[in-house]
C-alpha cells in the first residue's frame, strides 16, 4: 500500500505549540501507523513526538504536509487534518 | 536585641494587600547534572531503568493533571507525553549503546532538545523550562531521589522560589500555602497571577530574599510589599490582628463601592465570557466595565453570524438587569489575531491594522456587532454602553460614536489606549459619551515597550508617572465635559493604585471579579481628598517604583 500525504494550512492562534501540539502527538501516537509532519518543504520529523512537532516552529497560517503509511491511513489524515485546521486556543 | 528594623526587612513588590506569617520552606535547587562516566551495566540493562523511569514520571504527570484540572492538566500531560517523547527515546537509545548511563543518557538527549527550543526563542524558549522540569524529574527517579520541586514539609509554609512555573503552581496544595516570596519575577509573572487569582499573600521580586533559610519564621507584609526577618512577638501579634481585620473585612457585607467620605465609586467586572456572569455578581460586582467579545470570533474563521452574537450578548446583558455593561466591540490584531480581518504579516502588529482600524477596514464586521448588541440591549432590561479599541484620533472617536448611535446604541464611547487620545481626550469626550482606559495598551504605548516581550516586562508598570500623567489628562476632560472616565485592566485591580486613579478623576473602576473585595476595602479608608493627595504623591515621583513609594507613604500618613 503506497503511503499518502496531505498538505493543510494552520488555524490554530498559537500554531502548532502547546495544547494543539499536545492533542496532534497524541493523536498521531493513537493512530498507531507511522506519520510523519514536515513544515513547508523542511524534512519530515514523526507526527507522535511532541518535542518534533514544536520544535518545527509551526505558526498559525503556515502549510504543513502530512504522510502516512498503513491501514486506515486516510482516516488518520482526515483527523489530523481536522485538528490542523481549527482554533483550539479558541475556547482558553 | 534583635537587629534594627531596616535589616530585617526585605523589600518586593506586594501583590494585594494581604499579610501573613510562618516558617519557610524553600523550593528545591536543580539537582547538579550527571557526570559523564561509562555505566557498570549494560546498555539493555540501562535501557530497562530509563523506560521505567520515563514512565513513572509520565504517570505522575499525568495523575497530578487530573488533580489539578483545567489549563495546569494540558500543561501536565503534553510533559508527561515530553517523557515518553519517541524521538526523545531514540537519543537516549543512541546515547545508551555508547555505553552512557542512563542518567547522562537521559540528561544529554533533553539537553539537545532544550537547545533547539532555546534557539527558536519567545514561546518556545519558554517551553524548554518545561522539559528542564522533566528532565529533573526522570533523573531524580534515576537517582531514587525525591522529584525537585514544591516542598512539602507537612505543615503549612511561606513558600520561597525563584519564580513558579505553570506547572510548580499546579502541583501546589493552597491550603498549605501561607504566602508566596520570590527571588525574581515581578507584578506580571506567573506567581503574581495565582496570587492575585487565588488571593494568596504575595510579595514578588524580592531579591534578598535568597538568604532566607528552610523553617526560619516570617511575615509577609503584601500592602507594604516587605519580608520582615526574626519578628518581634510585637510585630508577630500586629500582623496576626491585621490578618484577622482583613479576613473580616473580605467577608464583610458587600457594599456599592465608594469612598470614606461617600463618594460613589462604581466596582465593576471584566469579563471574557457571559459564564463568568454570576461569579462576578456573587462578588458584588455592580456591573461590566469591559466586557471582551473576542470569544465569540476566536473559534472561528469566519465572524459569527449576528444571530449567534444576539444569544450571547443577551445572556449576558440579562445577568445584569437594571445595571450598567460596557461592551467591547471586536479587539483584534497584535496579541489576538483574527486571520478574516486581518491576515496580513506586519513586522510590527501593535503598531499596525488593530483595533478600531481594523473594524473600518472591514465594516461589514463592526456593523454585524452593533446590530446584534442593539437587539440584545431592546431584549433586556441592561444598560448597555459600547466602546471601540484602540480610538487614536478624534476622527475615529468620532466615526464610531456616530455609527453606533445610528445602529440604535444609547450610551457610545472609546478606550483610551494610545498616548494620543489621552491627550485629546477633551476633544474626544466633547462627542463620545464616556471613555474607559485600557491600562495595559496605554503603558506599552507610552514606554515604547511591546508588552508580550519577556526582555522589556519591565517597562510594564501602570504606576509609571508618565502613564498617571496622561491619566490625569482624561480625568480632568471628563470633568469638564461631565462625562464618565472608566478605568479597565490590570491597574484598576491593585488597591492603591485604585485610590490613585480615582484620585485623577476616574469614575468607575473595572477589574478581575476576585480583586473586587480588597478594591472595596481600601477605597472606603480614604476620601475624595485624600485620593487627590496620594495622586499628586505619585505624580511628582521620576519612575514607577518611587510612584508606589511615595503613594504608599501619602495613603499612611
Amino acid at each position: 500500500m503506497p503511503s499518502i500525504s496531505r498538505t493543510v494550512r494552520i488555524g490554530s492562534a498559537h500554531g502548532l505549540h502547546a495544547r494543539p501540539a499536545k492533542l496532534f502527538a497524541q493523536a498521531a501516537k493513537d493512530a498507531g501507523i507511522p506519520i510523519t509532519v514536515a513544515k513547508d518543504s523542511g524534512s519530515p520529523v514523526n507526527a507522535a513526538s511532541i518535542l518534533g512537532v514544536i520544535a518545527l516552529g509551526v505558526e498559525q497560517g503556515d502549510y504543513v504536509t502530512l504522510v502516512a503509511d498503513g491501514d486506515g491511513a486516510e482516516a488518520a489524515l482526515d483527523t489530523l487534518a481536522e485538528l490542523l485546521t481549527t482554533d483550539h486556543d479558541a475556547e482558553a | 536585641m534583635t537587629e534594627p528594623t531596616t535589616t530585617r526587612q526585605l523589600r518586593g513588590v506586594g501583590i494585594g494587600l494581604g499579610v501573613a506569617q510562618g516558617p519557610v520552606a524553600r523550593m528545591s535547587e536543580p539537582l547538579p547534572p550527571p557526570g559523564d562516566a561509562p555505566s557498570e551495566l549494560t546498555a539493555d540493562e540501562e535501557s530497562a531503568r530509563v523506560k521505567e523511569a520515563v514512565a513513572a514520571v509520565a504517570r505522575e504527570l499525568e495523575q497530578r493533571g487530573t488533580q489539578a484540572g483545567g489549563a495546569a492538566q494540558d500543561v501536565l500531560e503534553a510533559q508527561a507525553m515530553m517523557a515518553e517523547d519517541p524521538s526523545l527515546a531514540d537519543e537516549i537509545g543512541t546515547r545508551l549503546a555508547q555505553g552512557r548511563t542512563g542518567e547522562w543518557a537521559v540528561f544529554d538527549a533533553f539537553a539537545s532538545f532544550r537547545d533547539q527550543l532555546t534557539a527558536m526563542g519567545g514561546y518556545l524558549g519558554e517551553r524548554a523550562a518545561d522539559l528542564d522540569d522533566v528532565a529533573q524529574r526522570v533523573i531524580a527517579h534515576l537517582r531514587g531521589l525525591p522529584a525537585p520541586g514544591v516542598p512539602d514539609p507537612g505543615h503549612p509554609f511561606v513558600l520561597v522560589a525563584k519564580d513558579l512555573a505553570p506547572a510548580d503552581t499546579a502541583l501546589l496544595d493552597l491550603d498549605k500555602v501561607l504566602a508566596l516570596v520570590t527571588t525574581e519575577g515581578g507584578p506580571t509573572s506567573h506567581t503574581a497571577i495565582l496570587a492575585r487569582e487565588k488571593s494568596i499573600v504575595a510579595v514578588v521580586g524580592a531579591v534578598a530574599a535568597t538568604g532566607l533559610r528552610e523553617g526560619e519564621t516570617v511575615i509577609v507584609d503584601a500592602a507594604a510589599g516587605v519580608v520582615t526577618t526574626d519578628p518581634t512577638a510585637e510585630e508577630l501579634e500586629r500582623a496576626e490582628n491585621r490578618a484577622s481585620a482583613r479576613a473580616a473585612a473580605v467577608s464583610a457585607p458587600i457594599t456599592d463601592g465608594a469612598l470614606s467620605d461617600g463618594t460613589p465609586v462604581p466596582l465593576l467586572a471584566n469579563l471574557g465570557n457571559p459564564d463568568g456572569a454570576a461569579d462576578a455578581v456573587a462578588l458584588g460586582a455592580e456591573g461590566v466595565g469591559l466586557f471582551r467579545t473576542e470569544f465569540l470570533f476566536l473559534s472561528s474563521a469566519q465572524a459569527p453570524t449576528v444571530e449567534q452574537q444576539r444569544e450571547a450578548y443577551t445572556k449576558l446583558l440579562a445577568a445584569f438587569p437594571g445595571k450598567k455593561v460596557v461592551v467591547r466591540v471586536l479587539d483584534a490584531g497584535a496579541d489576538k489575531p483574527l486571520a478574516f480581518l486581518n491576515d496580513a504579516h506586519e513586522e510590527n502588529p501593535a503598531l499596525g491594522l488593530r483595533g478600531i482600524r481594523a473594524l473600518r477596514a472591514s465594516e461589514d464586521i463592526l456593523r454585524e456587532q452593533l446590530t446584534a448588541l442593539a437587539e440584545a440591549d431592546a431584549a433586556t432590561a441592561a444598560d448597555l454602553w459600547v466602546m471601540a479599541p484602540m480610538v487614536a484620533t478624534v476622527e475615529e472617536a468620532v466615526y464610531f460614536t456616530d455609527l453606533a448611535r445610528d445602529y440604535g446604541v444609547k450610551t457610545a464611547g472609546v478606550m483610551v489606549e494610545v498616548p494620543s487620545s489621552a491627550l485629546l481626550a477633551d476633544r474626544i469626550l466633547s462627542y463620545s459619551d464616556f471613555a474607559s482606559i485600557g491600562t495595559n495598551d496605554l503603558t506599552q504605548y507610552t514606554l515604547a515597550a511591546d508588552r508580550l516581550l519577556g526582555s522589556v516586562a519591565s517597562f510594564q508598570d501602570p504606576w509609571h508617572p508618565a502613564v498617571l500623567r496622561l491619566i490625569r489628562e482624561v480625568g480632568d476632560a471628563g470633568r469638564t465635559n461631565a462625562k464618565p472616565v472608566g478605568i479597565c485592566g490590570e491597574a484598576a485591580a491593585d488597591p492603591l493604585l485604585a485610590v490613585v486613579l480615582v484620585g485623577l478623576g476616574a469614575t468607575s473602576l473595572s477589574m478581575a471579579p476576585t480583586a473586587l473585595a480588597d478594591v472595596r476595602a481600601t477605597l472606603l479608608q480614604h476620601s475624595l481628598d485624600d485620593a487627590r493627595v496620594i495622586a499628586e504623591a505619585a505624580l511628582a515621583a521620576d519612575d514607577a517604583a518611587s510612584a508606589r513609594t511615595a503613594a504608599q507613604d501619602a495613603a499612611t500618613r
